[in-house]
């Protein structure tokens, strides 16, 4: 009869046993905070980053990028060519290009994928990436044409693909390699499940969602996780060094911090601002920072006075000082702006800068009749509930009550009521931020032009307008940069909006993760990525 | 008695009608709809997008079809998670809710009662102001600070849980003892109070007179009445907590219910909002039947009207 | 026949005393009772007064950032180096005013309605329940976003002249802002709050209409107001003043749910229930964050109890007499 010591040492020896052999099979798991719960996963019908980090591993575009997401890899595409004139491009397919269920991959499917993302009746937010630089696209969209073969899409054989622009378009390239938007999507799969522009039917479902990507899709836990396995029908599984990633719904940062210490996360979304500078005293090799290409700013109402003053703009803008707000307040590597545009973005950098200084700002304002802020109506600043942005704007109202006098007031509102003010206009100064979809700095130009849905400041220059197409039909990047360069100086000069930083994501990772660097837009290839014990 | 029920279960229907009815109208009138997004959308695609969704029918229209649809049972489809439909996320969400509700029901039931009931016999003595202390801890702790509070101390310190998610039985302990601890603190307080009520009553007097023990004379007599405003309280506090605690989960993580009722409302999710909305009456308006229906069970002078 | 009558010490009638003269002897000799609400008492002359003598609430010192407690600033400071003592007396001001006010909406309104409905019964009954039933059910959320926009004019018309408003020029409401959206706060809580409360006094009506001495003052021909507000409501309150204890702090935390949708107070002022909330999220690193705007609130809580449970005792005419 076995006595008890004798079990449990039996016990521990097959525990042993099992430990080693689990250690010996070397499963590489990779398990991610991803932020909200994913609206969908066809990649046709949504618009969150937490969205784009999943789809980057069910799918991969025509082109693709290196670890450092800057330079740009070959993807489905095996090469491409573009004509002298900037207008046609013809992308070579991969021959062995196959979805994960064994289905070919040709060029037949993107001109249905493309045809699906431009049906009116989708509705897909994403279209204007598509019908903004393609010929025909826009007319196709409005139903001004009918018939798909006159927008510039075209597949002379089933490897060959063709893009025939409206414009030459510099940044074309870095769209396909980055977004979402330009993938491919398994119409033979969609069909089974609905009519192919509807938008949202179940195909998404796992076991039944198909990819050309370095995983499939293998259980979707709503508000809990999202699994995904490697998969051997990807042209590149060679080098995919990681067995499986997991993807983790996390709402509340200070709950993914703690789950970061429990060791049930590799990598975190996001750290929150008061556990920073903790982790950069004690456990520094888990911290990353990554500049992130965005811009923050308080955008001004020039239709409403006080704010239609460029003068009190400027004032309003000169005596901030965003070095301490940066340092002091978000402590998070964010980098303080002095230009609307991102700098070394695609080796642009903005020359024209605002210099802070003090006693400018308060000559101007009393020079626009409100000398030490006297007389000047309170002015209501907006912003949307959020601890980082109350944190901000408490910072703000302090310095611009000390520095000038100004008494600017506060007002918080719930999410939508915020974006429809914004939309309406209705608001003197207003919080926001705009974060780049491609690598370009033409993202941050473009969203100042008159009548731009995301200008909402009543803002309007012919002449920056007219700079603005003007570089849309630059072929030269240096005779281009040199236009934006001018577009930056108006910006500073007339400031419908007060940069104040440039974004950074900070977030925990675990030392063994490798392979997973700091990129601009937050995307990481996870072929590059291995975890090493 | 079973004509009562039956007459009260008559009246849900009109209740539940005007319930869905002024949601329906209430939602519709706020700033922003489920496509306002931070990056604008443009006009053609806003209208497409409308168009699919029905929003661009006069609202009368959408108001009848909605209700058309609901006589089938159908909650249509989610504005945010449109793959998902409502009634899908409900059956997906609700039984997390539940057994996460139940699981706390019965620890607050079981801490509040007996702490409680000590409480209100001892009246006076250390015991009442440890039971009334203890309970008071869990009404000034929020289960925000409570939770990761417990979190730091058994997740990461002693390393024995996860610090959130909602997978194996461990999970389920640290977000229970929270929501517990919290609903215990009030039953506590009102069944102290209530019974404090009781036992200064005559019959509680006559029933010691004629010699019972003091546990019949508790649990026999006096609890009837005792209980009468926790009852109360109880029926409104079950939907709530049935239908989980957005701070709880939020907290843990868990994939319940709770954290639709208030993140629908924010992104303007008409249908979520409208079956969550439907959902909550129809507890509350079962609860408050079961609770009505308990207080005449416990106080025998009272009659169903 | 009786032996020689003693004769009482002087010829005048004894006075008598009302239930609540009796309520308030009792109460004054509850020791804990009086302790708890001497300390209220203290705390709320602390708020109000407080900040007048203590160091801005508002002044940010960024190079200091957020220390514990020092010479300088005797709880410590925030992220911000604002000085937490003065945040916290006078985020006081709000929470106390937020708490009591509300609640005693609450209470009014909930009290009468519910009394009135148990105590007619019926038809009546039903129908004033069911609208109990349908206004609980409704989302509170969209609720409260409803009455920010539609009153945000009206609010702000509100600001204005508060803020002209003067009493032999001293602008009193200067220095507060956003009043408007405070008297709406109250609103909305009230609004959410009586409904409970109206259920359970209409619970505790319901047993206290059979009790005989209501049967007598019917024989005795009072008036249904008189019957409902002199006699059943006085012996209604115990679970009521006990709920009311309980009522203040979920308001005091409702407050800062409320704020995520706009509707607390503006920055850069903030309720007790905002500190906590800020300082849980950052209680390991800087603990007194949460620590002293929780142990000033628990404190506040527990003289409340006292209090409530004291006057509880001391309404129940039937508690054991000295």
């Amino acid at each position: 009869m076995p006595t008890v010591p004798a079990i449990a040492r039996f016990l521990r020896l097959g525990l042993a046993m099992i430990g080693a052999a689990l250690a010996l099979s070397g499963q590489q798991i990779l398990r991610l905070g991803n932020g909200t719960e994913p609206q969908d996963l066809d990649p046709q019908a949504v618009t969150g980053l937490p969205e784009h980090k999943i789809l980057m591993a069910l799918f991969e575009g025509l082109l693709s990028t290196d670890a450092t997401g800057q330079k740009l890899e070959p993807g489905i595409a095996e090469s491409w060519d573009i004509s002298p004139d900037g207008l046609v491009y013809t992308f070579h397919l991969r021959k062995d290009a196959q979805w994960s269920d064994g289905t070919p991959l040709t060029s037949a499917d993107y001109i249905q994928s493309y045809r699906r993302m431009l049906t009116p009746e989708l509705g897909a937010e994403y279209a204007y990436l598509i019908f903004n630089f393609v010929a025909g696209a826009r007319e196709y969209y409005r139903g001004e044409i009918t018939d798909f073969d006159q927008v510039g899409f075209k597949a002379p054989d089933p490897h060959t693909l063709q893009v025939t622009l409206k414009q030459p378009t510099p940044f074309l390239l870095s769209i396909i390699a980055s977004h979402y938007a330009w993938y491919a999507v398994p119409v033979h799969v969609i069909s089974k499940f609905g009519p192919i522009d509807r938008k949202n039917t179940p195909w998404t479902r796992p076991g039944r969602l198909v990819g050309n990507g370095p995983f499939v899709l293998k259980e979707w836990l709503p508000n809990q996780r999202i699994e995904v396995v490697r998969n051997p029908r990807y042209w590149d599984a060679a080098r995919v060094k990681l067995d499986e990633v997991h993807f983790y719904a996390t709402e509340d940062i200070a709950a993914e911090e703690r789950m970061f210490r429990t060791g049930q996360l590799d990598i975190t979304y996001e750290l929150p601002n008061s556990k920073i500078d903790v982790y950069r005293r004690e456990r520094p090799e888990s911290l990353q920072t990554t500049p992130y290409l965005g811009v923050y700013f308080y955008r001004c109402n020039v239709t409403r006075p006080p704010l239609n003053d460029k003068r009190i703009r400027r004032a309003l803008a000169l005596a901030v000082n965003r070095d301490t707000l940066v340092k002091r307040v978000l402590r998070g590597g964010q980098s303080p702006a002095y230009a609307m545009s991102h700098p070394d973005c695609a080796g642009y950098s903005a020359q024209a800068q605002l210099t802070e200084d003090i006693a400018e700002a308060k000559r101007l304002l009393a020079e626009a009749g409100y000398p030490g802020g006297k007389g000047l109506p309170p002015i209501e600043l907006l912003y949307n509930t959020s601890e980082n942005h109350r944190a901000i704007a408490e910072t703000l109202q302090a310095m611009w009550r000390k520095n000038l006098g100004v008494d600017v007031r506060l007002t918080n509102q719930e999410w939508k009521v915020y974006l429809d003010s914004q939309h309406t206009m209705n608001f003197q100064l207003q919080r926001s931020g705009w974060i780049a979809d491609y690598i370009d700095p033409h993202v941050f130009f473009e969203l100042w032009e008159t009548d731009n849905g995301n200008n909402n400041s009543g803002w309007s220059n012919p002449e920056y307008d007219r700079l603005l197409h003007e570089a849309l039909r630059t072929a030269d990047t240096a005779a281009r940069y040199a236009i934006y360069q001018k577009l930056d100086a108006i910006l500073i000069d007339e400031l419908p909006a007060i940069p104040l930083y440039y974004y950074s994501k900070t977030n925990a990772m675990h030392p063994r993760v490798k392979g997973y660097l700091p990129t601009p837009l937050d995307g990481h290839p996870y072929k590059y990525i291995s975890i090493q014990d | 008695m079973f004509r009562f029920i039956a007459r009260r279960l008559l009246e849900t229907i009109p209740v539940l009608l005007i319930i869905v009815s002024a949601t329906f109208f209430m939602i519709r009138f706020v700033p922003g709809g489920p496509f306002t997004a931070e990056k604008a959308v443009t006009p053609e695609i806003l209208r497409n997008l409308e168009a699919h969704y029905g929003l661009n029918q006069p609202l009368h229209r959408q108001y009848f079809d909605y209700l058309g649809k609901l006589a089938h049972g159908d909650l249509g489809p989610s504005f945010k998670y449109p793959n998902r439909t409502v009634n899908e996320i409900i059956a997906d969400k609700l039984p997390v809710s539940l057994e996460l509700g139940l699981l706390s029901l019965g620890i607050a039931l079981a801490l509040g009662l007996t702490a409680g009931i000590i409480a209100s016999i001892w009246k006076n003595t250390w015991l009442d102001y440890t039971a009334s202390s203890l309970a008071m801890i869990g009404i000034c702790v929020p289960t925000f600070v409570l939770g990761p509070l417990l979190v730091l101390f058994f997740a990461i310190h002693l390393g024995r849980f996860n610090a959130s998610g909602w997978y194996d039985w461990q999970d389920r302990v640290l977000p229970a003892l929270t929501l517990g601890c919290v609903y215990a603190a009030y039953i506590a307080r009102l069944t102290r109070g209530g019974m404090l009520e009781v036992l200064n009553q005559d019959y509680i007097r006559t029933a010691r007179a004629k010699g019972a023990s003091e546990l019949r004379v508790i649990f026999k007599h006096a609890l009837r009445g005792g209980l009468l405003p926790v009852v109360s309280f109880l029926g409104p506090a079950i939907a709530g907590i049935l239908t989980g605690s957005f701070v709880i989960e939020t907290i843990f993580q868990i994939p319940g219910l709770g954290r639709e009722f208030v993140t629908s409302a924010f992104n303007r999710d008409y249908t979520l909002v409208l079956g969550t909305v439907l959902l909550y009456a129809t507890l509350i308006v079962t609860l408050n039947l079961v609770v009505d229906v308990v207080q005449v069970w416990l106080n025998p002078k009272l009659k169903f009207e | 026949m009786s032996a020689t009558p003693t004769t009482p010490l002087s010829d005048a009638p004894e006075a008598g005393r009302s239930p609540w003269q009796d309520a308030w002897q009792r109460l004054r000799k509850n020791k804990i009772a009086v302790f708890g609400g001497v300390v209220l008492i203290l705390l709320t002359l602390l708020c109000a007064f407080g900040p007048l003598f203590t160091q801005s609430y508002r002044e940010m010192d960024l190079d200091l950032g957020p220390v514990g407690p020092c010479a300088d600033h005797w709880l410590g400071t925030d992220i911000h180096g604002r000085d937490l003592l003065a945040r916290i007396l006078y985020g006081g001001r709000i929470s106390i005013m937020v708490g009591l006010v509300a609640s005693l909406v609450a209470l009014a309104i909930g009290v009468s309605y519910g009394a009135i409905a148990g105590y007619a019964g019926g038809k009546l009954d039903t129908v004033m329940m069911r609208i109990v039933d349908i206004l609980y059910a409704l989302p509170f959320t969209i609720f409260v976003i409803l009455m920010m926009v539609f009153l945000k004019e009206p609010m702000q018309a509100v600001d204005v002249w508060l803020g002209e408003l003067s009493f032999f020029g001293w602008h009193a409401f200067d220095e507060m802002q956003g009043v408007g959206k405070i008297l709406l706060l109250f609103a909305a809580i009230g609004a959410v709050e009586w409904l409970t409360m109206a259920r359970i006094v209409r619970g505790q009506i319901l047993s206290i209409k059979k009790m005989e001495y209501i049967e007598a003052a019917r024989a005795l021909g009072y008036g249904k107001a008189r019957i409902i507000f002199r006699h059943m409501i006085p012996n209604a309150l115990g679970p009521v003043v006990v709920y009311t204890t309980l009522t203040i702090p979920a308001v005091m935390l409702l407050e800062s749910f409320l704020s995520f949708l706009g509707l607390g107070v503006d920055a850069p002022m903030s309720s007790w229930g905002t500190l906590i909330k800020d300082g849980a999220e950052k209680m390991e690193e800087y603990w007194w964050l949460l620590v002293f705007p929780g142990g000033i609130f628990s404190l506040t809580l527990f003289s409340l109890n006292f209090l409530g449970d004291g006057l509880r005792d001391a309404l129940d005419v039937r508690s054991a007499k000295d």
